[in-house]
């Protein structure tokens, strides 16, 4: 077991070793220069000369778009992410570890709470929808979970800022904190839930209707077995043929499932936050991805890669406590 | 019922008569599925006489109807016969003759909503009171199944739940149909019945979970879950078809084995011929969703009348008999949606003559347990 995560680790270094390759290089060819948007107007305006510009990208580690001058630079920095050190943000001026460490948690909460509404409806409801399959609820269920799949998500955040907050009124319209008033301790937590309504109301409805479907299916597909069938002639309660012997089988890849949703949750809902205005990790992602800040993409790409790393190696550490037949060495 | 008939071409449908079979179709399911699901219904409805109190099973004019998209498919259409207490009765046939949906009806675990039982009766003697179990609410169901009639499916490599232990697949019907056990006096009789069944190590069987075991020894864990409550009829639907030779003759040794130590009556079904002479104190025949024949063993496999059975007897392989090619009944089994009116055999029979082209011959009496649906058995038309 302690071997097995051992291995799982160490090619998970070997995989972010690669990733880390990849994304750098990618970062260093964005057409988007974070020098060059900073300086063009001095620059036109002759109060800056290419020279100098030139001197500032070579000061920021991005001076030299060549290969080997890009493989000169990611070692730089592999070097320095080995001592510790992601580097300094251009845009936030902090260190990337800061920023993120700052951005990281609101996104968290959010997230987090989301999917425990998402798992609370979604399970159920596609529970309900497999054993009554082709009634009215099935159908409807699924009507309503194919529409959830197909909002786009700012669409579906536009809509609800217009009905709920432009024109209802019941919800504030952007941000964490009401500008308005200084608040401190519970009611500031209260005022930053009422903000956070609309983008969690967001994504639950957009994610339920996937882990329903998702839902559904396996439990249809399990309700179908024989073992289903033996449970059946055991006499059992029909209560207990579905929670106890189907739904103790359908588990089975939800938690698979579910496990790969950690990266999510650190990770931000970057077009949601947008839209919302809320300063999440996702969002401050965005803003540094426009603004070329390499050090900070960088450091957030690394953090989803190894939280996406660590997830699998979870899900599949739960699929052997809730399948076993699975056996990891 | 549906208008197939009205269409010239008989294989495809119309938009307008598929959506009829649907909406008929949801109406019968709906109709059916409430009646099931009735809740507190008192005994009396469901309360019936047995014709003879020495049966345990009266199966009479039994219809499962299955409502599929293209038609109403008559998977059992009008079967009777009985099953007396502590005897074998094998029902034989070959795939798709609904000896399993037979079975299934008698369980009340016919595939829900499409299968349906739609007419007949099923009369199940539980000792001091009989039930038609074709009436009873799955409520009241689920106190016989499991308890007074088991169940030993065909698939043990799937029939046993992957993700509990085996003894907690044991210890589940003990405990819920037996009363005052504990849960350490279940795992007792747990441990008791794995070893009643000839597992070598049933105290590690008991904690090990299926895939760990091979197909015979789930099949003996199927057998202890069935056994676990002293049954008073066993169904085994093929219990030996996923099983090698060896280990087919070991379930047999035991079936018969428990039969003759708890007195319980089996309700054998195959289409293994060997199995059924060697088990069987009466076959059914069936074909086509009907009982084409039925009578003692020694009546249907020395004097087999129906050329059905007559076939199935030719295309059996017979030690010591040297034969170039075994036979097989040419021919399929029709369609089971629009079945013909007249026999279903008749197609595919080589003794057919002008009468077959009549209705469905009836049941005719052969001697006092023999009977056989072929105008050649109507013994009466002839001496006329």
């Amino acid at each position: 077991m302690f071997k097995y995560i051992m291995k799982r680790l160490l090619l998970g270094l070997l995989i972010l070793f690669g990733v880390s390759i990849i994304i750098y290089f990618l970062v260093r060819n964005m057409p988007a220069d974070y020098i060059d948007t900073q300086t063009a107007a001095q620059v036109s305006q002759g109060k800056l000369t290419r020279e100098q510009v030139e001197n500032m990208k070579a000061l920021y580690g991005i001076g030299d778009n060549s290969f080997t001058g890009i493989l000169k630079n990611y070692f730089t920095w592999l070097g320095n992410l080995l001592k510790g050190d992601l580097g300094i943000s251009f845009v936030y001026g902090r260190p990337v570890a800061d920023v993120i460490n700052q951005y990281m948690w609101i996104s968290f909460g959010i997230s987090f709470t989301a999917l425990i509404f998402e798992v609370i409806i979604a399970i159920p409801l596609g529970i309900y929808a497999a054993t009554n399959q082709y009634g009215v609820a099935d159908y409807t269920v699924t009507v309503l979970a194919m529409m959830g799949i197909s909002l786009p998500s700012f669409f579906l955040s536009a809509l609800l800022l217009r009905v709920f907050s432009l024109k209802l009124g019941w919800f504030p319209l952007l941000g964490l904190r009401d500008a308005t008033q200084m608040l401190s301790g519970f009611p500031a937590f209260l005022d930053m839930l009422h903000h956070l309504v609309l983008p969690m109301t967001t994504l639950v409805l957009l994610s339920v209707g996937g882990l329903m479907r998702y839902t559904r299916t396996n439990m249809l597909e399990v309700l179908n077995s024989d073992y289903i069938r033996t449970a059946r002639a055991k006499g059992l309660s029909e209560k207990t043929v579905i929670y106890k012997h189907a739904f103790r089988n359908t588990l089975i890849p939800l938690v698979t499932l579910l496990g790969g949703t950690i990266p999510s949750l650190f990770g931000g809902a970057m077009i949601t936050e947008s839209v919302y205005a809320l300063e999440g990790i996702g969002y401050t992602a965005y803003k540094a991805v426009l603004q070329a800040d390499v050090p900070f993409v960088m450091g957030y790409n690394m953090f989803i890669a190894v939280l996406t790393v660590l997830g699998i190696l979870i899900s599949d550490l739960l699929y052997m406590v809730v399948d076993p037949r699975v056996k990891l060495r | 019922m549906n208008g197939i008939n009205k269409n010239k071409n008989k294989y495809t449908l119309t938009r307008k008569e598929e959506r009829a079979i649907i909406r008929e179709n949801r109406k019968m399911m709906r109709h059916f599925e409430k009646l099931k699901k009735r809740k507190n219904v008192s005994e009396s409805e469901y309360l019936t006489q047995m014709r003879d109190p020495n049966n345990l099973v009266e199966f009479d004019d039994l219809h499962t109807y299955f409502y599929t998209d293209i038609g109403t498919v008559k998977a059992v259409d009008g079967v009777s016969f009985e099953i007396p207490k502590g005897s074998t009765v094998g029902v034989v046939g070959e795939s798709g003759c609904g000896k399993s949906v037979t079975s299934l009806s008698l369980m009340q675990l016919v595939q829900a909503p499409q299968g349906q039982v739609v007419k007949g009766s099923i009369r199940f003697n539980a000792g001091d009171k009989c039930y038609d179990i074709v009436k009873m609410p799955t409520e009241a169901m689920r106190k016989i199944r499991g308890k007074d009639i088991s169940m030993i499916f065909q698939e043990p490599m799937t029939s046993l739940n992957p993700v509990f232990t085996i003894g907690s697949q044991i210890d589940e019907v003990i405990l819920l149909h037996l009363e005052g056990y504990t849960k350490k006096q279940a795992k007792e009789k747990s441990i008791e019945m794995l070893k009643r069944v000839g597992i070598a190590r049933p105290e590690a069987v008991y904690d090990s979970y299926p895939h760990e075991l091979s197909g015979g020894m789930r099949q003996r864990v199927m057998i202890a879950i069935a056994l676990a409550c002293e049954p008073k009829l066993i169904i085994a639907d093929e219990p030996t078809t996923a099983l090698d030779v060896t280990i087919q003759a070991q379930i047999l040794d035991l079936l018969r084995e428990i039969k003759h130590k708890t007195n319980s009556s089996i309700m054998l079904i195959t289409h293994d011929l060997g199995v059924v002479a060697e088990m069987a104190d009466y076959v059914v025949v069936m074909y086509a969703g009907r009982i084409i024949e039925k009578g003692t063993v020694n009546d249907i496999f020395l004097d087999p009348k129906h050329p059905y059975t007559i076939g199935l007897m030719k295309s059996k392989p017979v030690v010591n008999k040297v034969v170039d090619r075994l036979y097989s009944i040419p021919g399929q089994v029709p369609n089971p949606i629009n079945m013909p009116n007249y026999c279903y055999f008749r197609d595919r029979c080589d003794r057919r003559f002008d009468k077959c082209a009549g209705d469905y011959p009836p049941l005719y009496k052969i001697s006092d347990t023999h009977y056989a649906a072929c105008y050649l058995c109507d013994k009466s038309k002839e001496a006329q």
